[in-house]
């Protein structure tokens, strides 16, 4: 559950958490947008590096790191899959190229799963529902999204409870080859959709005994309210999508093999 | 025999469950295990079949450490019935709920279907043998669960809040269930907060209270001391209370069986009339 400890939302009170959830997600399209327009080292580990002042003023460092580490395997992967491809392809030959670009690859991987780490990890479900429900997405699907996150651990706790009645019953998760492993998850599975199922009709059932949808204009505790800090970040995204562009366009890049 | 010494356990998020706790529970003894929420009991029992191994301390079961076999190993001796039997049926039939460990346990198909049936009929689920499990009540998918830790017959049961949910009938027939389980000296070892349940039952009472043991004892004397039952936030059995109040009276306190509560009364009934 390591990747989605890297997600969970922790109340903390810092800067960052502090900033309008808008315009953190603007941020963050921002550099999804720049590490798939770049695919050289140098410009992905510049954005790499560039996020660490964020993790930092929000104190989050320990629960980004291990989203990091849940990342690394799939990260892994993707290097291996590059380089082998290469490989094959190429008359089973390996160039320091090749290399380097299945390096910039996984680490444009990396920055995406970094920067989406840094927005879910300082923006609670509450602001994210706000933020949705203030760009003008209908409140039933805000909602439901909001539901959704905030009901992740929850199901992670079941499903741990369910392994543990099945391992009670002389059930043994990791036993067999490939095929007979994921059959064994059979007897988790069935229980923790059922009790999703279950659970989601009686969430229901209770709203709707609370009103839910009872008028077409809901008002809420909290608006959402710019202040200095989103307009600095806004400007800040603003320039790294200026700069981008402008180097994209007309400076080239090297690559680290010229220099070697 | 299950034997704990020292038992410190704390879950990966640092929350420290259980701070040194040792226990011995003999052979055929009947165990209940009491306290507030949050104080440790079912962490606790998830020790005895290897579920979770103790940070510091040792478990024995029957002379062997958890820590040194599988929970598979471990669960062949020691049954444990989860609260919420939502959370292993799986299967399509009740039949093949109930022989499903049996069948990850290498019985062979003529003896499950033998044990499956005597599991049925211990506890009145005949009739659903080839129903869905998920098309049963509340009340007999906790049967059917019960019924699929039975079937292997373990040397000892643990019930996980076994009376919650269940009406005062079904209460009846788990107490005297439980006691038939006594006559063939199987363990009994329960996690509730069915106190008047416990009452009725009077078995050895262990209450706990954050991460300790804070009295170990007859149900008895347990049950009927405010003072230890105050601090895990207990109320007494509703006799109890009753023998409390009126203690001034020259009655005994610690009543907690209906039965004897009847003789008492009778008694100091007549020995008013003679006077």
């Amino acid at each position: 559950m390591s990747v989605f400890d890297g997600l969970r939302f922790r109340k903390v009170y810092s800067p960052i958490h502090n900033l309008d959830p808008r315009i953190k997600f603007v941020y963050v399209i921002a550099i999804f947008i720049v590490a798939i327009l770049f695919s050289q080292i140098i410009p992905l580990a510049i954005l790499f590096l560039m996020q660490i002042p964020f993790v930092l003023l929000a104190h989050v460092q320990k629960q980004w790191l291990r989203s990091l580490r849940g990342a690394a395997f799939l990260a892994t992967f993707i290097f291996l899959v590059n380089v082998a491809t290469v490989y094959f392809t190429s008359g089973y030959t390996i160039t320091a190229e090749a290399v380097e670009n299945a390096v910039s690859l996984t680490l444009r991987f990396v920055v995406l799963v970094e920067s989406f780490s840094v927005f879910f990890l300082t923006t609670s479900p509450d602001h994210l529902g706000l933020a949705l429900e203030e760009s003008k997405v209908p409140y039933e699907f805000a909602f439901a999204f909001t539901t959704a996150v905030r009901f992740v651990p929850v199901l992670a706790e079941e499903a741990q409870t369910i392994m543990d009645a099945q391992k009670a019953r002389g059930l043994e998760l990791e036993k067999g080859n490939l095929l007979k492993r994921i059959r064994n998850y059979v007897p988790v599975l069935i229980p923790l959709i059922v009790s999703a199922i279950r659970r989601s009709l009686e969430l229901a059932e209770a709203m709707e005994s609370r009103a839910w949808g009872a008028t077409k204009r809901r008002s809420n505790l909290y608006a959402l309210k710019l202040h200095r800090g989103d307009f600095v970040l806004l400007a800040i995204t603003a320039g790294i999508l200026a700069v981008t562009i402008y180097i994209h366009f007309f400076v080239p890049i090297p690559n680290i093999t010229q220099f070697l | 025999m299950i034997e704990t010494e020292n038992v410190h356990y704390s879950y990966p998020n640092k929350v420290e469950a259980l701070k040194g706790v040792s226990l011995t529970i003999q052979n055929g003894e009947f165990v209940a295990i009491m306290g507030q929420n949050g104080a440790g009991k079912s962490t606790f029992v998830k020790h005895f079949n290897g579920l979770l191994k103790p940070s510091k301390g040792t478990v024995c079961i029957n002379g062997v450490e958890t820590t040194k076999s599988s929970v598979a190993s471990l669960a062949r001796n020691v049954g444990f019935v989860f609260q919420n039997p939502d959370h292993q049926l799986f299967s399509e039939t009740v039949e093949e709920e109930i022989g499903f460990a049996l069948k990850n346990f290498g019985f062979k198909p003529e003896v499950i279907d033998e044990r499956v049936t005597w599991a049925l009929n211990l506890l009145s689920l005949t009739q659903y043998r080839k129903t869905s499990p998920f098309l049963l009540s509340g009340g007999e998918r906790k049967r059917v669960a019960l019924a699929s830790v039975l079937a292997w017959d373990p040397q000892t049961l643990i019930l996980d809040e076994p009376t919650i949910g269940q009406d005062h009938e079904q209460k009846e027939k788990l107490r005297q269930f439980i006691l038939q389980l006594q006559t063939q000296k199987k363990t009994v070892v329960t996690v509730t907060h069915d106190v008047e349940f416990v009452a009725e039952c009077n078995p050895r009472v262990v209450l706990m209270k954050e991460g300790k043991i804070v009295a170990d004892g007859e149900g008895k004397k347990i049950l009927t001391d405010p003072e230890i039952l105050e601090m895990s936030s207990i109320v007494l059995p509703q006799i109890a209370q009753v023998f409390t109040k009126l203690s001034a009276l020259g009655l005994p306190k610690d009543v907690i069986d209906i039965y004897e509560a009847k003789d008492i009364l009778m008694k100091a009934k007549e020995s008013r009339r003679r006077l």
